[in-house]
């Protein structure tokens, strides 16, 4: 049924040759969000990640705790704010949830295909969820600071960009399709312009998030899934390059902005 | 099985503010799932909060509660220190206890 209504509301939109976004008219969803903040169910999730962090499991049953997320073994203060990043022992640009699945593998034996082949809230992606909520919760209010130096992190940025602006699918749309305007909306939520700095950062630095309207905690990867979806295109494999190539855009657009996570979402 | 409670309690001016925030589902028991089948109702029914040994709150929940309850409330008294507990009960009769100590 709300899908259904979901279709037509964009459906709809097409008819006037643009998605299904309004001005943003009196519409205080700021003032709700920041009651909401100071019960944010997404802390229980972060609780259970850290209990997680420091659990023995896997084939290996070890825990996390010498997992790398770029400074230093074990250390996840503040480590969000600067992923994506490359990494040299992986050779690869990996977003949170990627380096959490190569940690995940190399110090637990858990296999990533796992959680690649996997579905969202449930098995090893959900207790990846909770992992997620307790490493970014340990860079709330750090300031995003995106290395973007490295010759493959350039590679990624570019591929980002490029992705953003690349129409596909039933609808002809992009990211760029409904994320490329400001002070528009969609229902209830506002649509960050996410081709300006200030737009990419309340994006990319207020997800992950806890979603009250139906009680999950959703990841970036989790996020950027269901944009795929909205944009009527083909469903990205988790954690592949071009989820890490946006990630690394919106991230480095974002640079220098304060991190809301996790943040709180209708 | 059941989820640590998040509670925070804060002594200010002779009045404490407590903050709980519970894990739980809280099933309705009208929704159905994609095969068409009743969801059982799971929620909680009763919830009580401690000021030391001393009851400050109880109350009685229901299915139109949301998700993940969040609760907040003041009483009168206590100081840096003080146990606070909260418990709730379901309607399958598990039960949480968690404790915090106020500050
Ligand atoms: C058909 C319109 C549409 C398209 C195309 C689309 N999105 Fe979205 N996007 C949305 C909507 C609607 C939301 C808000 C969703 C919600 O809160 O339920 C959103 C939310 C987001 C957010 C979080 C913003 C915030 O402040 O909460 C990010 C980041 C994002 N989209 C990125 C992307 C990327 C990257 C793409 C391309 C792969 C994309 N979107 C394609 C409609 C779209």
């Amino acid at each position: 049924m709300r899908k259904q209504l979901i279709a037509a509301a964009i459906g709809a939109g097409v008819a006037l040759a643009s998605p299904a976004v309004f001005a943003q008219q009196d519409l205080n969803f700021d003032e709700y969000r920041a009651m909401l903040e100071d019960g944010n169910p997404a802390e229980l999730y972060e609780m259970e990640g850290e209990e997680l962090w420091k659990t023995a499991r896997g084939p290996k049953n070890a825990t996390l705790e010498q997992c790398d997320l770029g400074l230093g073994p074990g250390v996840v203060q503040g480590a969000a704010a600067q992923l994506p990043r490359y990494f040299a022992d992986a050779d690869k640009v990996q977003d949170l949830e990627t380096r959490l699945m190569y940690c995940m593998e190399k110090q637990q034996g858990i296999d990533p295909a796992e959680i690649v082949n996997g579905k969202f809230l449930q098995g090893e992606r959900r207790q990846m969820a909770a992992l997620v909520a307790y490493v970014v919760g340990q860079s709330k209010g750090e300031k995003i600071a995106v290395d973007l130096s490295h010759p493959k992190m350039k590679e990624m940025y570019a591929l980002g960009e490029q992705a953003f602006y690349y129409r596909t699918g039933a609808m002809d749309f992009a990211c760029s399709s409904c994320h490329s305007q400001d002070g528009k909306r969609i229902r209830a939520t506002q649509l960050p312009n996410i081709t300006k700095p200030e737009g990419a950062a309340a994006g990319w630095g207020s997800w992950p998030a806890y979603r009250v309207s139906n009680s999950q905690f959703w990841t970036m990867q989790h996020r950027l899934w269901d944009c795929f979806r909205q944009q009527r295109t083909a469903e990205p494999i988790f954690a592949s390059d071009v989820t890490i190539a946006l990630s690394v855009f919106m991230a480095g657009k974002g640079n220098g902005a304060e991190a809301q996570w996790p943040g709180v979402k209708r | 099985m059941a989820s640590p409670m998040r509670i925070r309690a804060a002594a200010k001016e002779g009045v404490t503010e407590v903050r709980v925030l519970m894990s739980h589902v809280m099933e309705t028991g009208q929704r159905k799932d994609s095969s068409g089948a009743l969801i059982p109702a799971h929620f909680i029914t009763e919830l009580t909060a401690k000021h030391n040994d001393k009851v400050v709150l109880s109350a009685e929940f229901g299915p139109s509660v949301s998700t993940n309850p969040y609760l907040a409330f003041k009483f009168n008294g206590g100081a840096k220190g003080d146990k606070v507990a909260v418990t709730w009960v379901d309607n399958k009769g598990e039960t949480r206890t968690d404790e915090v100590q106020v500050s």
